[in-house]
């Protein structure tokens, strides 16, 4: 019966002549939090996109709660329960923050729920002051937030967030940290991050990428422990 | 005043215009203004085609004088081998509208690139025009009707009150109902767009990947965008070839479809008014240059009278000098006059204390 959240199975994915990612063997309990780091190109992020169905593998597959997802359709497995913050914020820049988050909301819900649903994302993610202005004017660390509100707005059992924490201020960086903590409650998440502190504040068990593999997977304080790791990040390992 | 009043205010005041325009010109005008006008608001339906597909829906889309074309081609056909015009009209919508879901099917559903949008869909008329063109032959016809090649098709029966084959309608009639149709389009636009289906194809404009994250289809709904724009060119085909009772493949010419693109630029892109005020404007400007024919002397004169040299200036100036367009362009200018509404101290509440919030 009880089928992970998420499961991969062997999953990766070839460019041309280079293997991005291979044999991911990953597995997300209902309501875990994990965090995953690693270097720069060691495949979080083409990860992220071959779960969310906008890139397909060339190998593997991938499972949402035991349902092979592998070549669904991005929207669809947006349906299925999972939203996802991109690396550089993506928000619908030519509209005002509360039709972005109402383009959401009405996606979960209808008509007056909408717009019910609009005004509590819009007071929790602190944005009720600047509903009205342009999303495309509002400086990088106001759109991610406006990108959470969208994302937590279609209500996903599934949150990936890439970078939350990326270019915002100390202070945002440990509210972002009081928001997933409170988000993971309800849901499960996978948060993609290179700022240690920040993982410091939300992580429990931490899976490290490295050259489009899993190289480790343990409880935070094993990982900082971890020589591996360290060489990995100080870039002394040649290979994996 | 906060955005939704300006709305409902911009609303009445066509509203307004419109109807006074039905009732009044009619009455003032003589009857050779009246035809002229009566081209001029078919078109406008047409501008308003492109204004959705294109303007709202994001869809460049060259070809929207193929649909424009099917739907008089259809009508006429339909017109010569049922008498009665009430099936032929609804034909003049449907033909295009199904045409336009299967290729838009390919294109979407096939993930065509912007770019190859506009080459398949400007290829598609040029091929309706050459096919079209070459069938002047007795052999080219759809039962009663020839469809005359290059020569077109001449001597279209007008529409009728539905149902009654003796009870055409005549050009101050038609004057009327073109009026109506472009009331009755511009409005009904204006709904869908204040609709959920229409806020979601302006998200899709605005950010795809984004809105198909949220899990909305963007194929389906550009599908469904480009293939109402389809039908509403289609109905202004259908009103054209009754206007001159004639309808030939210059329809689907390469002029045609530009000019159609032309309007929505002059006017702006995410607006409705604009397009129709960009297409009554430049054909109003054609006709009055092709009326002066080289009367003086001079290259001024002979410059002049260049129709399309002229209007290819007018749009280069658009396109580098107002290059969102004149009623885009022109509400910033009065946004700007107006006394701030709202001052952006909003910036300053921003995350002042949303961590207790987020506990």
């Amino acid at each position: 019966m009880s089928a992970p959240l998420l499961e991969t199975r062997n999953l990766g994915i070839r460019f041309g002549g280079v293997q991005a990612v291979r044999d991911v063997n990953f597995t997300l309990a209902e309501r875990e939090l994990r965090c995953l780091i690693g270097p720069n190109g060691a495949g979080k992020s083409t990860f992220f996109k071959m779960v969310t169905g906008q890139l397909q593998p060339s190998q593997g597959v991938v499972l949402l709660r035991g349902r092979d997802i592998s070549y669904a359709q991005a929207h669809e497995i947006a349906r299925l329960g999972v939203g996802i913050k991109t690396q550089v914020p993506s928000v619908f820049d030519g509209l005002t923050v509360r039709e972005n988050i109402w383009l959401s909301a009405s996606r979960a819900h209808s008509g007056r729920r909408a717009k019910a649903a609009v005004d509590e994302m819009l007071e929790r993610m602190g944005l009720a002051a600047i509903a009205g202005r342009i999303a495309g004017q509002l400086s990088h660390g106001q759109r991610q937030w406006v990108e959470l509100g969208i994302v937590l707005s279609t209500d996903p059992e599934l949150v990936l967030l890439d970078e939350p924490a990326a270019g915002m201020t100390h202070e945002e960086v440990q509210q972002t940290a009081r928001l997933v903590r409170e988000i993971n409650r309800t849901k499960a998440l996978i948060v993609v991050e290179h700022d240690m502190q920040f993982i410091r504040m939300i992580a429990k068990q931490v899976t490290v990428f490295n050259q489009g593999a899993i190289l480790v997977e343990d409880t935070i304080d094993n990982i900082m422990r971890n020589p591996q790791v360290r060489d990995v990040y100080l870039g002394k390992q040649a290979a994996a | 005043m906060n955005a939704r009043g300006l709305n409902l205010i911009g609303l009445a005041v066509v509203a307004a215009i419109g109807l006074a325009f039905l009732i009044l010109t009619p009455r003032f005008a003589e009857l050779d203004a009246v035809l002229e006008l009566t081209v001029y608001v078919i078109m406008a339906i047409l501008a308003l085609s492109l204004a959705l597909v294109w303007g709202y829906g994001g869809i460049l889309c060259f070809g929207q004088s193929a649909f424009f074309g099917l739907g008089a081609y259809t009508y006429a056909i339909a017109m010569f081998n049922i008498g009665e015009s009430t099936v032929p009209l609804l034909m003049a919508i449907v033909v295009p509208a199904a045409f336009a879901a299967l290729l838009g099917y390919f294109i979407f559903y096939g993930r065509i690139s912007d770019v190859y949008l506009g080459v398949i869909t400007l290829t598609v008329t040029l091929i309706l025009f050459n096919s079209i063109n070459s069938t002047a032959g007795p052999e080219f016809h759809i039962g009663a009707a020839r469809l005359g090649g290059f020569n077109g098709i001449p001597g279209i029966p007008p529409l009728n009150i539905p149902g009654d084959r003796n009870a055409p309608i005549d050009l101050e009639g038609m004057f009327y109902l073109s009026t109506a149709v472009l009331l009755a389009v511009y409005f009904g636009l204006r709904l869908l767009l204040a609709s959920r289906f229409g806020r979601i194809i302006v998200g899709i404009r605005e950010n795809e990947r984004r809105a198909e994250l949220l899990g909305y289809d963007p194929r389906a709904y550009k599908l469904a965008t480009f293939t109402i724009g389809a039908a509403l060119a289609g109905l202004a085909g259908c009103l054209f070839a009754n206007w001159g009772a004639f309808v030939s493949p210059t329809i689907f010419g390469l002029a045609q479809s530009a000019q159609i693109i032309i309007w929505v630029i002059v006017g702006g892109r995410g607006t409705l008014i604009g397009p129709i005020i960009g297409c009554v404007g430049i054909q109003w400007l054609s006709t009055l240059l092709g009326e002066n024919q080289p009367s003086g002397a001079g290259a001024f004169a002979a410059l002049l009278s260049n129709a399309p040299l002229v209007l290819g200036a007018i749009l280069i100036a658009f396109v580098l000098l107002v290059p969102r367009g004149l009623i885009p362009t022109l509400g910033d200018l009065v946004q700007r006059l107006l006394p701030a509404r709202r001052a952006p101290a909003a910036s300053a509440a921003f995350h002042a204390e949303p961590a207790e919030k987020t506990q």
